[in-house]
């Protein structure tokens, strides 16, 4: 019993829509009523614009988009907290559909540039193959940042540094030695991976959201000094004309010699791009293998048990801190892959592509994915990148509801969209998956 | 003469532990006897958790000597190695007080976890098992056969797919000591291993240790506060009380020995007849 | 010596500033166990609204002293008044949903907000450079460089002094609030145990709010004094100003308010002697990497309480 008489559903969600409006208007007011700008030719002098209908429409926007759910939605009289649950629709994905998807994303993958090019022709087809790209590498990245983040458990915010090591491994040793790609590629994941050693070593003993800052730290300190040390990385100014790859010794050129040439094909400049989509793909596939490989694995398991009790794997005898390292050094190393593909494919680097914003938005297709899940970072790099790509018209809005969206997705659904864990040995054929609820996170 | 002084399987000497101001242990000398259960008990804070600690490398001695005879003859100081070298290779497993499962992996899994150390041997420190090389292959099946074997002996082979999460707190407490087993120990050393339990579940972890001790010839020590455990199973019963030794012997002589009678009833020495009286014991 | 005593001067006004901005962390670090890394934005939020204030009420060098202390006494009060609002905001839709949840949601949707506000104000107020005309010149000479004109001279502005004493003031008042007011007892009550709080009537969702909300007010009266100090701000200026006050926050030892203004002094004094005296495009980096070898050697920072490992 309520000794207090409540007030009536209207009066109620009258009040907490009033509120909600006065919030609003109290946001507004200077932040998008005024702008200040500095005027043009009378020096440096600061003028004011006012937007006072923006500012009234907001308020009165978000006065009846309240008022309406509070009537015809949430019905209650006792207005719930903001929150995104009751909006969208429940439920994670479930296992067998996740399979599906993993079996029709796979084909899909693989016809991906031929179906575009029978319906696009190759130069409509050429943007959306060079989003494919972008979303495969990002899918690597999250990938790799899943075995950091999703199995061991160990908060990384610095990953981009891994990756910038990759892509400047790449482009000095093609610029100062003359390597070609394929002997980089791998020196730049063996570099990545040491850099990852010598960087994990001594902050892995800290925990939580500590590591998560001094790896952010380093990040940016690699940034800096890329950005500062112009005798050997061009400072801001960045590497530039980082040779392409070539197929098997044939390059993508006209001519004598050249791939089409070789192939008995006309010259198109869609056969490179052709050939970086599969090889991404390829390089992806390999970082997905692996991890699910390791995972079946005494290492892998280490790693998961790790993030859910390190005591405990202590006292099992488990050396915490080389088992903690493979992580951070095997997450590195295929960051350090995926970079000197960037460098081959973009031809010029620059610290402006390594910044912690980045790491940010690898770590958010992990976690929004739905951490440890294979899967699940393949959709959200495709929801995240790919979305985030075809509104490239809203420009200057494009960041500011990529934010929002974040931030919505993971309200709706704080253990991201594929949330089961799926046992690494069983002794039954058919095994249920394990309910995100009960899996750690990890403290480290 | 006693299994404890004659064939030790751990010896504490002078054990002492501070922590800032307080001595949490002071000058602790005991024996484990090889293949004996050995209950360390005391009222709450006398410093037995503590003890565990520093055997099993959670903690740092402030000062003593605790050394661990293998079976092989190998001998180990416990206080200079690192908790995860000190199951790894001086063979002493522990669980813990407030249990310390993997609770979003399996139980299968949770027994995997506990054979690390040999699977990595057996995939070449992964790279072999990596490339499907050497005989992993076959030292995870025998891994899972270990773990089989210890289900079926805890009775929840029908439930190995499961979370750990999952499962009862009795059935949570033979998990974790099964997974301790599972890492091949000497000497186990379990935190409170009766503590929640039923009548029925208690009876059933008698059975388990006295199965361990005999089938397994691993010495087993463990904390409690379930006297009628503890004089039930145990051969050998050390007393702690403010981190000092107050009583060692086999659970008879305990039992009778006024320093400990004084100890729980929190009275002095001298006063324990008066109060045996009282109390009508 | 002289040269050292400006760097001085100058790191101790700039660690003001870090400071300010660090308690903000500390505070909500020490309540929920979560970086706020929005934190930074809203400082940039707020040096935007004390910005659009002043150029609002046409305050300019040429405004009378006294009116001119008195209209950025407004200025400040106001702009703490609506960064509060945008605080508050940002915990209530991007943090207390997830309260109770797992620990890395909140930490996305805080990067998520992170963006969204940069990207907000980069929209709503353009992204050039906002350079705004001193508002205070002048100062007190200490040195006169020698009178032969070698030495160098060394300024302690009035800018620096009002920066300075401000910060003091809201400190001691912000200590005291945390000491020994209802409000502070019931932060206290739910850094150690929010849920006990609850059971004994705290009510921990507004406490949690009102932690929100005084950071954000301090970061806006940073933003101020930014914005006075360097006379120049953009939509960006969070960011670096947010990792910086978080290396303080965690010197300092993270949860502790006086720890908070130490690490910020700190940050604020190795950064201007490492510029005077190393380089400047190297700053960053030192104080990262200080930042890095406190956590690898002293994890409770400065004035924090050691974490003990509980087996």
């Amino acid at each position: 019993m309520q000794a207090r008489q409540r007030d009536s559903l209207l009066v109620a969600s009258l009040k907490d829509s009033l509120g909600a409006a006065v919030i609003t208007f109290a946001l507004a007011v200077v932040m998008v009523g005024l702008r200040v700008d500095v005027a043009s030719g009378r020096g440096a002098e600061l003028f004011l614009e006012n937007r006072w209908l923006a500012v009234a429409v907001a308020v009165v926007v978000v006065f009846a988009g309240r008022f309406a759910m509070n009537i015809f939605f949430w019905k209650r009289d006792d207005p719930p907290s903001l929150n995104f649950s009751g909006l969208l629709p429940e439920g994670g994905i479930g296992e067998r559909s996740s399979k599906a998807i993993k079996y029709g994303l796979l084909v899909l993958a693989v016809v991906l540039p031929f179906a575009l090019m029978f319906w696009l022709g190759a130069r409509g087809s050429r943007q959306y193959i060079d989003l494919a790209i972008l979303v495969l590498t990002y899918v690597m990245l999250g990938w790799g940042l899943n075995i950091v983040v999703g199995l061991a458990g160990l908060l990384d915010l610095g990953y981009v540094a891994f990756y910038a090591v990759g892509a400047y491994s790449y482009a000095l040793l093609a610029h100062y030695f003359g390597l070609s790609f394929w002997l980089c590629l791998p020196l730049a994941g063996i570099l990545a991976a040491f850099w990852g050693i010598i960087l994990g070593f001594p902050v892995l003993r800290l925990r939580g959201d500590y590591l998560a800052i001094v790896t952010l730290a380093f990040g940016e300190i690699i940034r800096v000094v890329l950005l500062n040390w112009y005798e050997f990385t061009g400072g801001p100014n960045g590497l530039s004309g980082i040779p392409r790859p070539s197929f098997f010794g044939l390059e993508f050129t006209r001519g004598e010699g050249g791939f089409a040439n070789f192939f008995g094909l006309d010259y198109s400049s869609i056969h490179r791009i052709i050939f970086l989509y599969y090889l991404i793909f390829a390089l992806a596939l390999f970082t997905n293998f692996v991890t699910m490989r390791l995972r079946r694995m005494p290492i892998g398991r280490a790693w998961e048990a790790l993030r859910e009790d390190e005591i405990a794997c202590r006292a099992l005898g488990i050396n915490t801190t080389t088992t903690k390292l493979t992580a951070f050094a095997l997450g590195a190393m295929f960051a350090g892959f995926a970079g000197s593909f960037f460098a081959t494919r973009q031809g010029f680097i620059s610290p402006e592509s390594f910044t912690f914003l980045e790491s940010a938005i690898i770590l958010a297709i992990v976690v929004l994915g739905g951490l440890g899940s294979q899967i699940g970072v393949v959709i959200a790099a495709i929801v995240m990148i790919g979305g985030f790509e075809l509104f490239r018209e809203f420009d200057q809005y494009r960041m500011l509801v990529f934010g929002m969206i974040m931030v919505v997705i993971m309200v709706w659904k704080p253990r991201g969209l594929i949330s089961s864990r799926t046992p690494s040995v069983a002794l039954s054929k058919n095994v249920k998956g394990i309910s995100a609820d009960l899996v750690q996170e990890g403290r480290g | 003469m006693n299994t404890w002084d004659n064939n030790p399987v751990l010896k504490v000497e002078h054990l002492t532990m501070r922590f800032g101001g307080l001595t949490a242990i002071n000058d602790l000398s005991f024996n484990v006897g090889r293949g004996d259960i050995t209950a360390l008990i005391g009222p709450n804070g006398a410093g037995k958790t503590t003890v565990f600690n520093c055997i099993t490398g959670f903690y740092k001695p402030t000062e003593g000597r605790l050394v661990m005879n293998r079976s092989s003859d190998e001998k180990h100081l416990l206080e200079r190695m690192s908790d995860f070298k000190i199951t790894a290779d001086a063979k002493v497993a522990r669980t813990f007080q407030n249990i310390r499962l993997f609770g979003g992996m399996t139980i299968l899994e949770n027994l995997m976890v506990a054979q690390h150390n040999r699977l990595m041997i057996a995939s070449n420190w992964t790279i072999g098992g990596l490339l499907g090389l050497g005989g992993y292959r076959k030292s995870n099946l025998d891994a899972i056969e270990t773990a089989r074997y210890w289900l079926e002996r805890i009775e929840l082979i029908d439930r190995a797919d499961a979370p750990a999460a999952d499962l009862s707190y009795g059935d949570q407490r033979r998990l974790e000591i099964a997974r301790a087993m599972c890492t091949g120990p000497e000497l186990l050393c379990l935190d409170e291993p009766a503590a929640g339990l039923n009548p029925k579940e208690s009876l059933e972890l008698n059975n388990l240790l006295q199965y361990i001790r005999k089938e397994h010839d691993t010495s087993v020590v463990l904390i409690e506060h379930d006297m009628s455990v503890v004089m039930e199973i145990s051969d050998h019963v050390v007393v702690l009380d403010y981190g000092v030794k107050i009583s060692d012997g086999t659970p008879e002589f305990v039992k009778n020995d006024p320093h400990v009678i004084a100890a729980y009833l929190g009275v002095e020495d001298g006063e324990v007849e008066l109060v045996e009286e009282e109390v009508g014991l | 010596m002289d040269y050292f005593l400006q760097q001085l001067i100058n790191g101790v006004t700039l660690g003001s500033i870090y400071g300010l901005i660090a308690i903000g962390y500390t505070m909500v670090y020490g309540i929920i166990g979560m970086i706020n890394f929005a934190h930074g934005d809203i400082f940039m939020v707020g040096s935007f609204i004390a910005l659009i204030l002043i150029v609002a009420l046409g305050i300019t060098a040429a405004t009378p002293v006294l009116l001119l202390i008195l209209a950025l006494a407004l200025v400040l009060v106001v702009a703490m008044a609506l960064t509060a609002v945008w605080g508050w905001t940002v915990e209530r839709i991007a943090y207390r949903p997830l309260r109770g949840s797992f620990r890395l949601a909140p930490l996305i949707t805080a990067i998520g907000a992170s963006i969204a506000l940069q990207n907000f104000v980069q929209v709503s107020q353009g992204a050039k450079n906002k350079p705004l005309q001193p508002l205070f010149s002048g100062g007190f000479q200490l040195t006169d460089g020698g009178a032969d004109g070698s030495g160098i001279v060394v300024n302690l502005s009035y800018i620096q002094i009002l920066i300075v004493v401000t910060t003091v003031i809201l400190m001691g008042s912000f200590t005291y609030l945390i000491n020994n007011t209802n409000l502070g007892r019931s932060q206290r009550a739910c850094e150690q145990d929010r849920k006990m709080a609850s059971l004994l009537g705290v009510n921990v969702d507004r406490t949690i709010s009102l932690t929100f909300v005084m950071g954000a007010s301090l970061a806006s009266v940073a933003g101020l004094m930014f914005l006075l100090y360097y006379g120049v701000i953009d939509f960006y200026i969070g960011f670096l100003a947010g990792v910086k006050a978080f290396t303080a926050a965690v010197l300092g030892g993270i949860g502790s308010l006086p720890g908070a203004m130490l690490g910020g002094l700190l940050i604020g004094l190795i950064e201007t002697f490492w510029s005077g005296y190393f380089s400047v495009e190297y700053k960053d980096v030192a104080a990262f990497s200080i930042l890095a070898i406190v956590l690898i050697f002293m994890p409770e920072g400065l004035l924090g309480q050691p974490e003990v490992e509980k087996v």
